[in-house]
């Protein structure tokens, strides 16, 4: 448990320590906040529906920088050498990378908040599935960057890491969009859209926690930790 | 003597390539072990696979008496280790670096530890600077206070006088003399001199295999090379005086002239020979000019081998 906490605290330095945590905070806050607040004051209702709408999007471009330099930069630069002739599981590391990916955005979001602040300016907000919504928020965010760095273990290029993520992550959202799973037979475009990132997101959304909601970002991201630790055990490179 | 690693027929292939073929050595309580070899005779992969970073295909491996598969978190935390290139963490300070480093060790008492290694590799003046910023000096002491910093058994350094400058290099070697006292070290190398200044015993790998394993002293000993001395006067001498004073010393097998002033001189001894050689041309009153090391066994040994292999 500390080396999972000590691996998470050097991730979060790595981060903090050049100036792009802020550019990304910044331009999180603002991509975000346009997106929704531009069509906000054209509908005149106040919800933040939309806000969580977008969030999904914004994500699978914000995420994948986030997390493509995780092991990739490792072993572009050879640390992962030094990380791997530590007394840690691969277990240990894998976990304490995930965690930091997933403070990071948790951050992003925390920041957010001030959106849904001022529309309760406006008038009455329905704070419950406000809070939801962050919830899966947060699950969403993790799943995103248990597979984003998953990816990243694949590769020693950052930015192939980075489109590798962003597509995977996309094709993972649009299966759960009409178009795409109205052109299967109704059984089976069911079952493709249950596996789709974004229906469960927009099912916690609606202010109904569903346990199989929540069970399915937690398998997500359960299985891309232990592809993550199988492909450090390979050592393929 | 205690082993404190043991290679035994240890291979691992890439692909079609094999790195290191059935190689077996061992690393010896208080030995500093030259490992020498050309680029890409495996040396960094042998090194690999001691620390457990990547499996053998055959063969064992233990440290300290245990195999590393057995208990491989055992092995990590009785080697310190430097790898190729001295890989570090550009945006960090080196404190920072260091703390993730002790807390990951799981150190008893992290702060006291590090300030005992950036002593040691006098670090301690730029713990606050961002390592990306040190010159390559200083990169390379902030590696190897990494690699002391749980104060292992066993140093493993794997060409850590790489790109440095000539003082740099001094330094470096007498910081790795000093450690070499009190740990058993592994000092991974391609240049000869480089192993020589610090090294007790040498392994020579090429091409996967190990070629040789032997004390120094027995290296020189057992080479059929010769060293040879060129001696220049300042003004013309007689062949036959030369030869006939020189060939009196023991160890000195031929003597010729090169040109009026200038000898070579074939001998099978080095140091000693060629202080008998400078005690003779004063006995002689010759007007000696220069005297110095044109080619030397151990060198031609360790290009044999290694042509050998390449043949």
């Amino acid at each position: 448990m500390n080396n999972i906490l000590t691996v998470t605290r050097k991730e979060l330095l790595g981060y903090f320590n050049s100036a792009i945590a802020y550019i990304f905070f910044t331009l999180f806050l603002v991509i975000l906040s346009f997106l929704f607040f531009r069509l906000f004051f054209l509908q005149g209702i106040v919800s933040v529906n939309d806000f969580f709408g977008v969030m999904p999007w914004v994500f699978l471009i914000f995420v994948p920088a986030v997390t493509m330099k995780s092991w990739a930069e490792e072993r572009k630069s050879g640390t992962m050498e030094v990380l791997l002739s530590l007394p840690a599981s691969d277990l240990e590391l894998v976990v304490g990378k995930f965690l930091a990916g997933v403070a990071f955005v948790g951050v992003a979001l925390l920041l957010t908040l001030i959106v849904p602040a001022l529309v309760s300016l406006t008038g009455p907000l329905d704070w419950g599935p406000v809070i939801a919504s962050y919830l899966g928020a947060i699950l969403l965010a993790a799943a995103y960057v248990a597979i984003g760095n998953f990816v990243s273990s694949l590769t020693a290029n950052q930015i192939t890491a980075f489109l590798f993520t962003a597509v995977l992550l996309f094709l993972l959202l649009i299966i759960g969009t009409e178009p795409v799973f109205s052109v299967f037979p109704t059984l089976i475009g069911e079952v493709v859209r249950n596996f789709s990132l974004n229906y469960h997101f927009q099912s916690i959304g609606r202010g109904v926690l569903d346990s199989r909601d929540i069970l399915f970002y937690l398998t997500v991201i359960g299985l891309f930790v232990y592809y993550n630790i199988k492909s450090l055990e390979a050592r393929s490179w | 003597m205690t082993e404190m690693i043991t290679v035994r027929g240890v291979t691992k292939r890439y692909d079609r390539i094999t790195a290191v073929a059935d190689a077996t050595f061992t690393l010896r309580k208080g030995d500093i072990l030259g490992f020498l070899g050309p680029n890409g005779a495996g040396k960094t992969t042998a090194m690999k696979m001691i620390i457990g970073y990547l499996p053998a295909d055959a063969g064992s491996i233990a440290v300290a008496g245990r195999d590393i598969t057995e208990d491989p978190l055992k092995a990590r935390n009785a080697i310190g280790y430097l790898p190729e290139n001295n890989p570090l963490y550009q945006d960090m300070t080196v404190d920072e670096y260091l703390s993730f480093i002790a807390a990951m060790r799981g150190l008893k008492d992290p702060a006291a530890a590090k300030k005992r290694a950036m002593e040691r590799c006098a670090v301690d003046a730029v713990g606050h600077r961002i390592i990306g910023h040190l010159s390559k000096g200083y990169k390379q002491r902030v590696g190897l206070a990494q690699a002391i910093l749980h104060d292992p058994e066993i140093l493993i350094l794997d060409e850590p006088a790489n790109g440095l400058d000539p003082i740099q290099i001094t330094e470096i070697r007498g910081l790795i003399r000093d450690l070499g006292r009190e740990k058993s070290v592994i000092l991974c190398s391609h240049i000869l001199s480089e192993v020589e200044a610090v090294a007790s015993r040498v392994v020579i790998i090429n091409q996967g295999k190990i070629v040789a394993d032997d004390t120094l002293e027995n290296l020189k000993e057992r080479s059929s090379g010769h060293n040879i001395f060129r001696i220049e006067f300042l003004t013309a001498k007689d062949e036959r005086t030369v030869a006939d004073a020189l060939t009196k010393i023991p160890g000195v097998a031929a003597v010729s002239r090169v040109a009026g002033d200038t000898f070579r001189v074939k001998t099978k001894g080095e140091r000693e020979t060629g202080n008998q050689i400078f005690r003779t041309a004063v006995a002689q009153n010759w007007d000696l000019a220069q005297i110095h090391l044109e080619s030397r066994s151990l060198e031609n040994t360790f290009l044999s081998l290694i042509e050998g292999g390449n043949a």
